[in-house]
């Protein structure tokens, strides 16, 4: 009786399947995350490599919380490598308040609930002094009930959509008006004013598409199209012709795609002649590792806006991208997120050290105006428990690297809340004072 | 049918106004047809290996995005050994990926058929499920594979196997089966990676780094694969082309192969009636593992194809499975020529939703360009491809061209 069944059975079991297996896509697909890439390093899995010197009493816990298996784990082990390397150099300095920093470094394994899950151990079980962890919003937005509730304190390193300003978590990543503003403001003074924009279909990309338009109108731009690839997908072909009939003289494209889709779409890009001096792309998902991933030949003379390229020319990256390529090999290259991952963890230890304690709630008291010599420049913890950070442009090369194109003269205040969008404008966020807290009307 | 209607009106609504603008209006058709016509021949490479594999033999093989997915990493694989050989030669490197890609994907299948799903024949539920753990198999094992695992996983098989092999030949193999493989087992498994554990120590990076990590490889189509031909204000892009003709080769190949040679004829016997072909003399187990290595290595054919389109990644499987499926399904389970019809059409109709054309064709009567403006967009123009299917296999639930024959409903 082997395979004698019926077609309907076949096409009911079929379709079960394939619900399961696009469930399941979707499931493990991520929030907002580029397709980053680092090789992984074995001792990225591990605690760090400088074990603590002395017993219990002489060394800090903090907790590291990254997926480093599933979908996610592309991105984050690059970032967790970082997070590892200032560790160690502290560590190598005498580490904070004479105490070696251990880190227990925990798989979130892309899985949103199990990084609910492993907040709770490392807080409650391990009784870490902090957490450095997430990299999607997804992630982020479900660990922030269990660092809420708890009172804890979570350092997120990533760039994200804001809309969001928490007591319990510091964000050194960029805020929307750090990154996603200020490239459409040089583009419309250098590339055009009319505007394409192109993103995949989930929630960051279409809360920038909202703020750009409401931007674009602000300011005298257009928006000509735009259009939502579900993540993962490869086929771009429609999206391609409706950008060749919108812009038929050539224009701006302003590209929020994550993952895969990058890449297909910068194939296709080329291969429909739609070149880069005509129809320059601005990325905000596509960094050094992505360049990689995706190859220099379709990328050369595109655009993408972050706060750091491995270009930047300041003393503290040189002494940065050095020790991270003698550490991990130097075929490696850093970019935007693992430079704020690697910045949030000497912000702990300065915040630390100025409280003189690990107590939550003096540090995160302590942590407010603190400045850094980061490798993008000076940059200081702002009360909104964001950081104000430099804002770069940079054209890819055919090297595969950033040529910095446009550079602001300070770093730029964060501003949490969206004051292009109406339901958030006038509002902003104040830790530092408990009668504003996290949502205030900010005076008109 | 549908979908064809829609490209006739399409195609007839051009041609009143062809008198004025022919040269735009040319380019404008040729723009659709041949849009439509790419997106499609992107689905039916892919799912022609899976036509095979599920539509003739009837095995659900959720494995088929990670078999296109080895292809991928064959054509990365054997375009940085290309890389090392002098300028001209680079050029080419795309023709010996795709025959790697084909051998690669058809040895795994090969293994995968004889190792898993032969056991599992008329059995749908279990092979579903042990196809679709296959294909997490595959996408760690490309994350993590090094040499320090290859060695490992060599010396598990030599010992496991060969010891397997070794009892087998004892005469009270039956009665010692359940104890030997208690011993054998866990013995293999601690002396392999009591091995693997010395050799990473020992060497360090060289043994343990991972070939190709959790990241996207690039996979660079060759300077003569990049451009396009230009026609009008249009350009066919060369690696359209490209995967086209491939597609075109395989089929006429896969045609010829199954209607003009013994072994096609015997794959054609098997899949009609396994048992009277056993009767007949046909080596039934031979003809499977054959016809399942053929599917699987058209699925690296097309791996190999798509990676000049797309990313190249362990989730590069992932994101062609349910396309295959759906085209395979709509053609109808068993007909090539189903799936052809089938994945044109798709193509067709996700390319005139997703630009946006059908709304511009309907521009004077409000109401249905607004609704056509509404689904104009990728994510929205999936959501209607696959409504329409939905509704099409309401009314043709065998598909376009169903099997006909008395077996059609056992």
């Amino acid at each position: 009786m082997a395979n004698q069944f019926g077609r309907r059975r076949f096409i009911l079991l079929g379709g079960a399947g394939l619900a399961g297996t696009v469930i399941l896509n979707a499931c493990t697909k991520p929030g907002s995350s580029p397709t980053a890439t680092p090789s992984n390093d074995p001792a990225t899995s591990t605690s760090p490599d400088t074990a603590p010197v002395a017993a219990n009493g002489n060394t800090v816990k903090v907790g590291i919380l990254h997926s480093l298996s599933g979908t996610m784990a592309i991105s984050e082990k690059s970032v967790v490598d970082a997070e590892q390397l200032a560790i160690s150099e502290i560590n190598a300095k005498g580490g904070v308040l004479g105490k070696q920093i251990e880190a227990i470094v925990e798989d979130g394994a892309s899985d949103w609930d199990k990084f609910a899950e492993k907040a709770k151990k490392l807080i409650d079980q391990d009784k870490v002094a902090t957490v450095f962890g997430c990299w999607t919003s997804a992630s982020r937005k479900a660990v922030l009930p269990v660092f809420e509730g708890k009172k804890h304190m979570l350092w997120y390193p990533v760039q994200y959509e804001g809309q969001e300003c928490s007591q319990n978590v510091f964000y050194t990543g960029a805020a929307p008006n750090q990154q996603i503003e200020p490239a459409v403001d040089w583009l419309l003074k250098n590339k055009g004013k009319e505007f394409f924009l192109v993103g995949s279909d989930y929630v960051f990309p279409r809360t920038a598409n909202t703020i750009i338009k409401a931007q674009l109108k602000a300011k005298g731009g257009k928006t000509v199209g735009e259009d939502y690839l579900p993540l993962g997908n490869n086929e771009v072909t429609p999206i391609i012709a409706k950008i060749k009939k919108a812009l038929p003289n050539g224009g701006v494209i302003f590209n929020t795609l994550n993952g895969d889709s990058n890449v297909a779409f910068f194939k296709q890009m080329q291969s429909a002649g739609l070149k880069a001096d005509k129809y320059p792309v601005m990325s905000v998902s596509v960094a050094e590792e992505e360049v990689k991933a995706i190859g220099v030949e379709y990328l050369k003379g595109h655009y993408a806006s972050w706060n750091y390229f491995q270009t930047v020319n300041t003393p503290a990256n040189k002494t940065f991208v050095d020790s991270f390529k003698k550490k991990y090999g130097a075929e490696r290259v850093v970019n935007d997120p693992m430079e704020a991952a690697y910045i949030m963890v000497y912000m702990w230890k300065m915040a630390v050290e100025k409280a003189k304690t690990f107590e939550l709630e003096a540090v995160r008291k302590a942590s407010n105006g603190l400045t850094f010599d980061a490798p993008e420049g000076k940059v200081t913890m702002e009360n909104n428990h964001h950081l104000s950070k430099f804002v770069r442009i940079g054209e890819i090369g055919a090297d595969g690297m950033f040529k910095i194109v446009s550079e602001s003269k300070e770093a730029i205040k964060p501003i949490p809340w969206n004051q292009y969008v109406a339901e958030t404008k006038g509002f902003a966020c104040d830790w530092s004072d408990p009668a504003k807290g996290g949502k205030y009307k900010a005076k008109v | 049918v549908g979908i064809v209607l829609m490209l006739t009106l399409h195609l007839s609504s051009y041609s009143p106004s062809t008198i004025h603008y022919s040269p735009i209006v040319l380019s404008g058709l040729l723009e659709a047809i041949f849009n439509g016509m790419s997106i499609g021949s992107v689905l039916l490479i892919s799912a022609l290996g899976l036509a095979i594999v599920f539509g003739l033999m009837g095995v659900i093989n959720l494995a088929h995005g990670e078999l296109m997915m080895l292809g991928a990493y064959t054509t990365f694989v054997v375009q940085n050994i290309f890389k090392t050989f002098p300028a001209p030669l680079f050029d080419f490197y795309i023709f010996f990926a795709l025959i790697a890609a084909f051998i690669v994907a058809a040895v795994t299948g090969l293994v995968l058929e004889r190792g898993v799903i032969r056991f599992l024949y008329g059995r749908p539920l279990e092979t579903l499920l042990a196809t679709w753990g296959v294909s997490l198999i595959l996408q760690q094992l490309v994350r993590s594979i090094s040499l320090g695992l290859l060695i490992a996983i060599a010396i598990f098989s030599l010992l496991f196997f060969g010891g397997m092999w070794l009892i087998k030949r004892r005469p009270d193999f039956d009665r010692i089966k359940n104890g030997a493989i208690a011993i054998i087992l866990p013995l293999s498994i601690a002396i392999s990676a009591a091995v693997s554990i010395f050799l990473a120590q020992t060497y360090g990076l060289t043994i343990s780094k991972p070939w190709f990590g959790a990241q996207n490889v690039d996979v660079t189509a060759p300077e003569w694969l990049r451009g396009g031909f230009p026609v009008g204000d249009f350009q066919l892009p060369y690696s359209r082309l490209f995967i086209m003709a491939i597609t075109v080769i395989c089929l006429v190949g896969i045609y010829l192969f199954l209607q003009k040679t013994n072994w096609g004829l015997r794959i054609r016997a098997v899949t009609q009636n396994r048992q009277m072909s056993a009767c007949l003399g046909i080596p039934t187990a031979q003809v499977d593992a054959f016809t399942f290595a053929l599917g699987s290595g058209l699925a690296g054919v097309a791996g190999c194809a798509i990676s000049l389109l797309g990313s190249v990644g362990p989730n590069t499987g992932q994101n062609y499975v349910v396309d295959t499926f759906m085209v395979v399904v709509v053609g109808g389970v068993g007909k090539l020529a189903g799936t052809i019809i089938a994945a044109l059409s798709i193509g067709t109709a996700s390319y005139l939703i997703g630009s946006g054309n059908l709304a511009t064709i309907f521009a004077p009567i409000q109401p249905v360009a607004d609704f056509f403006t509404f689904f104009a967009t990728t994510s929205m123009a999936k959501v209607m491809v696959f409504a329409l299917i939905i509704t099409f296999l309401q009314i043709r639930p065998g598909g376009i061209f169903p099997q006909k024959g008395r077996n059609v409903e056992l």
